[in-house]
């Protein structure tokens, strides 16, 4: 085998791998996915010099390990944590060496939910429908990573951005997500549309990739009955029979069935992706462009 | 018709049944391959055809209702053959619920020219509609944690095969080998919205007669 390669010494609570996912195929029921945090999985890879679409270990909560079997350059980005190489402290957010044989310890989050972690070259895994992503939903692409794991590294393409420091926003204290009303807002009493742009939720230990679960206070629907199937797009905001709000993320189904009180601007997801459970949520109603 | 839009870069158009729903969907792939249209997803359902990924969605909306849409034509020819054993564990209920021997529940459903109105619930995964309204079932009243990969299976107005193994509320009522999704085949799925579809029913111990082939859509390979 290649030395050019990721032995998983640690997977952590739940490490993928994703790059900017497989869209052009919800006809046939696959989900997008791809990095939830795309711009930090951006910036991770321009780090290590690395194309955009590179693949990326998106890691959640408590990071992970690994050691690559000859000298590479990392980069982490996303949820602020520590870095170590064989237990010695080294830059977040910046263009890291890591010695063949050496261990990259990412730790766990000081803030946010989700690091983003680049190596030069990219993780080279098979792609799948031209993409590298893991989709929790469906099962495409590689499993989630396990210890032992070992994953092939791509050859490095170019020169790695010369910087000390990369500004990366906070992860929000309360997130505020803009959202468009409809398609099916006219399913909701009025009552139950002021209720979801003024009222504040907070963010539900079952969110996953899939979407991002709400508690707070219902909505209520103005029509009984059920809606037939349709499709569904990254940031629907789909209300359940439980009238607690959930907005769609990366690996969502293709179609549904619940009815989508309104969609949340796509420049606003990033955040989604790095709030803890327990933070408050506001959806502010904005118009459309 | 009616064109709803969703966020900013995305519409949802709205017609009356799904044979409208699958008329619209091909005049939207027709225009898209004639360069017509640019669209990142066209995703029909039952009632609609999603649009995302428009640059200017308020404007094709205001186009549509100018638009002609001819009626589906089915493409002689374009069918896929998906053999199957009607052995399902739910075959007597649905005998039943159609007040028909379980014999004639395989003699209906594999006499139907089924059509994919959509895909959706996982990779594969197709709605075939074709059967007539009074053979509408409902779902199972639990759904099983586990339906087998390959379960020919009906619900609602509509007749699905599981491409995996997963959790499932459908009536089952057979079994097939065909392969609905391999990712390392091309195409990858073996249904795709507009696909027609033809049930080939096979016995365990071989064949029933001649049109007992592979899966494959007709014509290809």
């Amino acid at each position: 085998m290649t030395d050019r390669a990721l032995f998983v010494v640690r997977a952590g609570a739940l490490t993928t791998v994703q790059d900017q996912g497989r869209p052009g195929h919800a006809h046939l029921g696959v989900p997008r996915s791809g990095a939830l945090d795309a711009p930090a999985a951006a910036l991770a890879n321009r780090l290590v010099g690395n194309r955009p679409g590179a693949a990326v270990l998106e890691t959640t909560l408590n990071g992970c390990a690994v050691r690559p079997r000859s000298t590479v350059t990392v980069a982490v980005a996303g949820a602020p944590c520590p870095v170590t190489v064989d237990g010695r402290a080294v830059a977040w957010g910046a263009p890291v060496r890591v010695p063949g044989g050496a261990l990259l310890e990412v730790g766990a989050v000081l803030t946010g939910v989700r690091a983003y972690v680049a190596v030069a070259g990219g993780v080279a895994v098979e792609p799948v429908l031209g993409s590298r992503s893991t989709d929790l939903l469906s099962g495409l692409g590689p499993p989630p990573l396990a210890d032992g794991t070992v994953l092939p590294l791509g050859n490095p393409e170019g020169l790695h951005a010369r910087v000390d420091v990369a500004p990366q926003p906070a992860p929000p204290a309360e997130l505020v997500l803009r959202v468009t009303p409809g398609p099916r807002d006219d399913w909701f009493t009025a009552q139950a549309l002021r209720t979801f742009t003024s009222r504040t939720y907070r963010v539900s230990s079952a969110s996953n990739r899939i979407g991002l679960r709400t508690e707070g206070p219902a909505l209520d629907r103005a029509r009984p009955g059920e809606l037939p199937s349709e499709g569904m797009v990254l940031g629907a905001v789909q209300v359940p029979p439980d009238g607690r709000p959930v907005v769609f993320l990366a690996d969502h189904p293709t179609t549904g069935g619940y009815p989508v009180i309104a969609v949340v601007r796509d420049q606003d997801l990033a955040a989604a992706a790095q709030v803890a459970p327990g933070t408050p949520v506001r959806f502010v109603e904005v118009r459309r462009r | 018709m009616r064109a709803l839009p969703v966020g900013d870069g995305a519409l949802l158009v709205e017609v009356a049944s799904d044979e409208e729903a699958q008329a619209l969907h091909a005049e939207l792939l027709r225009r898209r391959a004639e360069g017509l249209l640019t669209v990142r997803e066209i995703v029909p359902a039952a009632r609609t055809v999603l649009l995302d990924g428009l640059d200017d969605p308020s404007r094709l909306a205001a186009d549509l209702r100018a638009w002609e849409i001819p009626a589906v034509v089915p493409r002689a020819g374009h069918v896929v053959d998906i053999p199957v054993r009607y052995d399902g564990p739910d075959l007597a209920d649905v005998a039943a619920h159609w007040g028909v021997a379980e014999e004639e529940v395989a003699r209906i459903h594999s006499g139907t020219a089924f059509r994919v109105a959509f895909c959706g619930f996982a990779p594969g995964f197709g709605y075939l509609t074709g059967l007539p309204p009074r053979y509408d079932v409902p779902r199972r009243a639990t759904p099983r944690t586990a339906v087998p990969a390959g379960s020919v299976a009906l619900a609602g107005p509509y007749t699905g095969v599981y491409p995996r193994s997963s959790p499932g509320g459908w009536q089952l009522i057979g079994t097939t080998d065909a392969v609905l999704w391999d990712h390392t085949r091309v195409p990858a799925a073996l249904l795709s919205p507009g696909t027609g579809v033809r049930f080939v029913p096979v016995t365990p111990a071989g064949p029933t007669g001649p049109a007992d082939v592979p899966a494959t859509p007709a014509g290809s390979a």
